[in-house]
């Protein structure tokens, strides 16, 4: 497929709410038939962002183009291509799946043969035919997820909006989902997702952004964003408390373990994982056997070592970690600036 | 033609599982008639008073049957977050807000004839200007669904909607000329029966009904107009303010 044409284009896109930055300046753009990725911790910016993007919230400053509609002069024209899952499942309780379904298309200008033919043919792609005669009220979560995303496609937008479409389902649903998700944009729609879950990401998603306290620190391939990290050696310690305290030993706790490795071992990055493992992380060979004898000194067991295979998910707690370390500080600064005049 | 299907079939769901559900519709019949007894019991006279009543059992029906719904029509819908779905949709603010409110109006029209209907076979009605009698009740239940749809948009609870609109609606019911003339009133409450739309609806039924009114029809209608335009106007402002936030 050819990806030249820009469907999603934002410029400068910034909202404040009382003292917070929900957005801070963002500028992106997604291509045409391309699943773009939105990826940020908890109230990172992404529902404000998808909000602004569809025309529920409004921005402060920027520009927002839908196939190059300007959604702030012309809302309702862009509005028609869109099509819009939002963080809650909010269709209504009392009417069935299929009565839905109808009402949503209906709302979009379709007219009552063409939406009923295409709900009972989502019903049946989404599995809800059983559910097509039961109120909405009484679905589970996850059927209530799929009958949204189902309303959200019903009149073929040209791009889809999903704030977090897979959160609090379970793995089997959620893998229909992106399956479903899949053949939507072979089928040339253009997605537009957010998730914190880095897996569907990578899994779905050609590009990801990486937003970060309503910045964008990051855009770019999954492939590109692997690549960087691939080169990383990673290995995971799982640890345990040794029974012999020897008196004269140096024991200490887990929580101290990354601080003095890093002294004892420069070079390499060390991070502790749960309760009782911990991560090496070089891109150099590991000295393993002076690692672990290390640890036996400090009363610590090595049970298991094994080598990780990088992922996305390094990607983004390093991305984000220096981010969030980053704002930390300069908020620091400002505050000691403030005090002092 | 997009939009009028989006309309329609916004309009068609209201009235089918808010507006036309039975409680509603019983309200509708029994509410009327409560009144009536009600006024029989307190006067002692026959039924030869009924015409005397009339106009003001009719404007009360419509009031209380637009907007008792519309708190559950609008309010609800916002706090369980479907309304965003037609916020989103593409069809122009006030189309919606339109067909959200048509249903809540057709009801009230329906409403207040049903008082006229009951008192129909009791006393000879023949005489009643029925065109000024109908044109009133249409614009009565306009404004009054209006009015709802301003008190709807400004609160985000359907008990603070349903508190705020009684706040409303029982003083109406004194200070419009319902069932006292104005002029009875204390002298400081006259000029709050001149701001409340209801009290030109009701001078119009006066007339329409009893050859009694205080002033032109077509002037009352005409400022009866001017309140749905400003209640209408005023409620998409401020949903365009406060709900596209
Ligand atoms: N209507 C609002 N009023 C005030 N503050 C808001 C509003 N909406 C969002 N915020 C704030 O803006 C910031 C970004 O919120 P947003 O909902 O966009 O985050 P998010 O990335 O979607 O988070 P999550 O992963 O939890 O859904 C948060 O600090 C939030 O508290
Ligand atoms: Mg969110």
């Amino acid at each position: 497929m050819k990806k030249d044409r820009q469907i999603i284009e934002v410029r400068g896109l910034a909202r404040q709410f009382g003292g917070v930055r929900a957005v801070a300046g963002i500028d992106f753009e997604v291509c045409e038939g391309e699943v773009f990725g939105f990826l940020g911790p908890n109230g990172a910016g992404k529902t404000t962002t998808i909000n602004i993007l569809t025309g529920l919230a409004r921005a402060d400053k920027g520009e927002v183009r839908i196939a190059g509609i300007d959604c702030a002069a012309n809302p309702k024209a862009a509005q028609r291509l869109m099509g819009i899952v939002p963080d809650e499942s909010n269709l209504w309780p009392e009417l069935n799946g299929f009565e839905n379904l109808s009402f949503c298309g209906a709302l979009y200008g379709m007219r009552g043969r063409e939406r009923e033919k295409r709900a009972d043919e989502l019903l049946d792609m989404f599995g809800l035919g059983d559910a097509a005669k039961r109120k909405f009220g009484g679905y589970s979560k996850g059927m209530k997820r799929k009958l949204t995303i189902a309303a959200a496609i019903i009149h073929r937008p040209q791009v889809l909006f999903l704030d977090e479409p897979t959160t609090g389902i379970d793995v089997a649903s959620a893998r229909q989902i992106r399956l479903l998700l899949k053949d939507l944009n072979d089928s040339g729609t253009t997605i537009f997702l957010t998730t914190h879950y880095i897996e569907e990401a990578e899994r779905l998603c050609e590009r990801v952004a990486f937003i970060v306290g309503g910045k964008i620190v990051r855009v770019d391939t999954i492939e590109n964003l692997v690549r960087d990290v691939q080169k990383q050696r990673v290995i995971q310690l799982t640890l345990s408390r040794s029974g012999n305290t020897a008196a004269g030993s140096d024991s200490c706790g887990l929580e101290e373990l990354p601080g003095l490795l890093r002294v004892a071992f420069p070079g390499i990055e060390f991070e502790s994982i749960t309760g009782s493992a911990l991560r090496a992380l070089s891109m150099k060979a590991l000295p393993l056997a002076p690692l672990i004898r290390f640890l036996e000194e400090r009363e610590m067991d090595v049970t298991e070592a094994k080598i990780i295979r990088p992922s996305l998910e390094e990607v983004f707690v390093n991305i984000t970690g220096v981010a969030l370390e980053q704002m930390r500080k300069e908020k620091e600064q400002g505050k000691a600036k403030g005090g002092k005049a | 033609m997009k939009t009028w299907i989006a309309f329609w079939n916004i309009l068609k769901k209201d009235m089918r599982n808010y507006y036309l559900k039975p409680p509603n519709i019983s309200w509708g019949i029994i509410f009327p008639l409560a009144w009536t007894l009600m006024f029989f019991i307190k006067s002692g006279s026959g039924f030869g008073d009924v015409r005397s009543i009339l106009p003001g059992i009719v404007a009360m029906s419509v009031l209380f049957g637009t907007t008792s719904m519309l708190a559950v029509v609008i309010t609800f819908e916002k706090k369980m977050r479907s309304y965003e779905r037609l916020l989103l949709a593409p069809i122009p603010l006030e189309v919606l807000m339109l067909a959200k409110t048509s249903g809540a109006v057709l009801i009230g029209i329906a409403n207040g004839f049903v008082p006229v209907i009951m008192a129909a076979f009791i006393v000879d009605l023949s005489d009643v200007a029925w065109g000024e009698m109908t044109a009133a009740v249409t614009l009565i239940s306009v404004s009054s669904t209006f009015l709802g749809l301003f008190v709807a948009v400004s609160v985000s609870e359907v008990f603070e909607a349903q508190t705020f609109s009684n706040f409303f609606r029982f003083p109406m019911v004194f200070l419009c000329g319902l069932f006292f003339p104005i002029a009875a009133l204390p002298i400081i409450l006259q000029p709050l029966s001149y701001i409340l739309p209801l009290t030109y609806g009701a001078d119009v039924l006066h007339g329409a009904i009893n050859q009694a009114a205080q002033k032109p029809p077509g002037l009352n209608l005409a400022i009866l107009a001017g309140f749905c335009i400003i209640f209408f106007g005023v409620s998409i402002r401020n949903v365009q303010r406060k709900w596209i936030y």
